[in-house]
């Protein structure tokens, strides 16, 4: 079972994420679980979500407290609360950034873990360019299909498409694919940047 | 159809599918998406001919499902916590008038202190009200137990609850095969009511009965919960026929067989359960797992058959009988009077707090060697607990319970100054 947790703002798409990636992944044939965590929805409070995938039934309902990926939507949340709580040793980790895990003072996270597993992609800018709305949702989710190469790209669009319709869809789908390939590029060059 | 979709969705997918004639109900979290989507299908012409009436109160939504079920229409409404204590009046009048309203129950806590998460104090605060009460494990569960619950209730012109974990359930998203509309109708006739207010043909529901009577009517709403017993099974084999799964029933074991402790639960905590069982399993435990579908009618002589053979079994439950301890662990031990066997009830999960399989696995060992008090509270925070309870015997006037404990706990600063 691989168990995602993401992470973010009340606005920011956080919930949709997660079942935007549970239907990615019941696209592939997979068994998917996706659950928010529950909250009383407000803007700008901190919000997380969650995603289990596996190939079998999924029966378990507690909340994810040993994440196999994080996706971070708001680097803010890190001075808040301690995302990255029982993350696996080999987790991978996607934050919405366009500044560097150094630059954020995550250095030491980097050393005592697998840093080509650590990766930033600028998120709300992409979503800005490609929807016209600083929504980071889909560009990180197809930025995690290409870190984690648990779902394919043409998963996520599929995912996009059934959630979406029209020019919203178009500037998802656009989003999303340049987000890929750009984790893609960051994950050649082997480092976390 | 397979999907991957979020539950309240599914349900409301499979209530459409059940051609109900009048939906009447009051928003309240966690069932909102449920009745949501409804009206978006009422108001679309997908779901027709169905009337959506917008009430002002879950007492009006109640009194709507009564009136408009009377009058022959085919009545669903969903609610949850203070939602369900508010109509509280008009649900006894329900099922006393014998009228077969479904209604979703999406599980939630009762405050105060005010709470909107998961646990089963609502529906079981209505166990005696004369309305059966099934639960769903899962989606799948909740979709196909709303299509059996119209048949069971028109049946035997019995009101029902189906009752889903609220959030848990209705705010996932897993995978749910919705039915036909061929499959649905095949299984389920246009409603035939046994008592219609019709003015071609006048007549009236709700005599005022004195005591020459009323015992009489009583009974035979105990009476039609009995019959329910042998009629759940047979709608749950005849539902295995059309739509070619097994859901529903009175209850489902797990790795019973050779079991020497027996889980009891009800709910989507059943997963949770069976997944710690298996891990328990592998490393040679003879644990099983006794799933509670039906809580009313409660099937004492089916708990008793699945219990038999066990050394002793723990009820799990996510509701409190306060001054009492469990309230689903009060009927298990009337099911095994006699046997001698060893009970213990766990109270876990009350206002949504996570059950977690650690928790589980350390509770379960315990419950096998039998090192439990009659009562746990699973995960309690004790020093929180001993904390204000010191604080009432230093101080008279020690304060608001709920605002200190957030107080200790730094959540919330509750005091100001």
């Amino acid at each position: 079972m691989f168990q995602i947790r993401v992470h973010g703002r009340g606005g920011q798409g956080v919930v949709t994420a997660t079942e935007m990636l549970s239907v990615a992944a019941f696209e592939e044939g997979r068994h998917a679980q996706a659950f928010p965590s529950f909250g009383s929805e407000r803007t700008g409070a901190p919000v997380v979500a969650f995603c289990r995938i596996d190939d079998k039934e999924i029966r378990l309902r507690e909340p994810i407290m040993e994440p196999d990926a994080l996706i971070i939507q708001d680097p803010t949340l890190l001075h808040q609360i301690d995302v990255f709580a029982g993350l696996k040793q080999d987790g991978y980790v996607l934050l919405n950034t366009h500044h560097s895990f150094e630059t954020l003072g995550l250095s030491d996270i980097l050393k005592e873990r697998k840093a080509e597993r650590f990766c930033t992609l600028p998120a709300t800018e992409l979503g800005l360019k490609h929807v016209g709305r600083p929504i980071p949702n889909v560009p990180l989710i197809a930025g995690f299909a290409a870190l984690s190469g648990t779902i394919k790209l043409e998963s996520v669009i599929k995912a996009i498409n059934e959630k979406f319709s029209g020019k919203v869809a178009e500037g998802n789908i656009a989003a999303a694919t340049e987000s890929y390939y750009l984790v893609k590029e960051k994950i050649k060059g082997g480092a976390h940047a | 159809m397979l999907k991957q979709t979020e539950g309240s969705k599914a349900v409301a997918e499979a209530i459409a599918l059940c051609r109900p004639e009048v939906i009447c109900a009051y928003p309240i979290s966690p069932q909102t998406h449920i009745v949501e989507a409804l009206g978006e299908m009422v108001k679309s012409g997908e779901l027709m001919p169905c009337e959506f009436i917008n009430v002002e109160s879950e007492f009006a939504a109640m009194s709507v499902a009564i009136g408009a079920s009377a009058a022959g229409a085919r009545s669903y409404t969903a609610t949850a916590s203070q939602g369900l204590l508010f109509m509280v009046e008009a649900v006894y009048n329900a099922s006393g008038l014998g009228l077969p309203i479904v209604m979703t129950v999406a599980n939630r806590a009762i405050g105060a202190p005010i709470n909107i998460w998961n646990d089963h104090s609502d529906s079981l605060s209505q166990r005696d009200s004369g309305w059966m009460q099934l639960f769903a494990e899962t989606n799948q569960e909740a979709v196909d137990l709303h299509i059996q619950a119209f048949r069971l209730a028109e049946e035997l012109s019995m009101p029902i609850m189906v009752c889903m974990d609220g959030f848990i359930l209705t705010h996932a998203f897993e995978r749910v095969d919705i039915p036909s509309q061929e499959q649905v109708d095949a299984y389920l006739p246009p409603f035939d009511p046994r008592q219609v207010l019709d003015p071609a043909e006048p007549v009236s529901i709700g005599a005022m009965v004195g005591p020459e009577a009323f015992m009489e009517v009583k009974y035979l709403a105990h009476a039609k919960q009995m019959q329910a017993l042998e009629l759940i099974p047979q709608l749950s084999a005849e539902f295995k026929k059309v739509f070619g799964r097994d859901s529903g029933g009175l209850v489902r074991t797990y790795c019973a067989d050779d079991a020497e402790t027996m889980i009891v639960a009800m709910g989507s905590v059943l997963g949770t359960i069976k997944d710690t069982v298996d891990e328990m399993r592998a490393e040679g435990h003879k644990i099983g797992v006794l799933g509670i579908v039906s809580y009313r009618p409660f099937p004492l002589a089916e708990v008793r058959a699945a219990l038999m053979n066990c050394k002793r079994f723990i009820v799990l439950e996510k509701s409190l009988a306060v001054g009492m301890g469990g309230i689903v662990a009060t009927d298990v031990r009337m099911a095994v009077t006699g046997t001698g066997l060893k009970g213990f009830t766990a109270i876990a999960g009350l206002g949504g707090r996570p059950i977690p399989k650690a928790s589980l696995h350390k509770l379960f060992r315990q419950a096998e060697k039998e090192e439990l008090p009659p009562v746990t509270f699973l995960d309690l925070d004790w020093d929180a607990v001993n904390k204000q309870l010191e604080r009432e015997r230093q101080n008279r006037h020690s304060g608001p319970i709920a605002e200190n404990i957030l107080h200790d706990k730094g959540i919330v600063s509750a005091k100001f100054g």
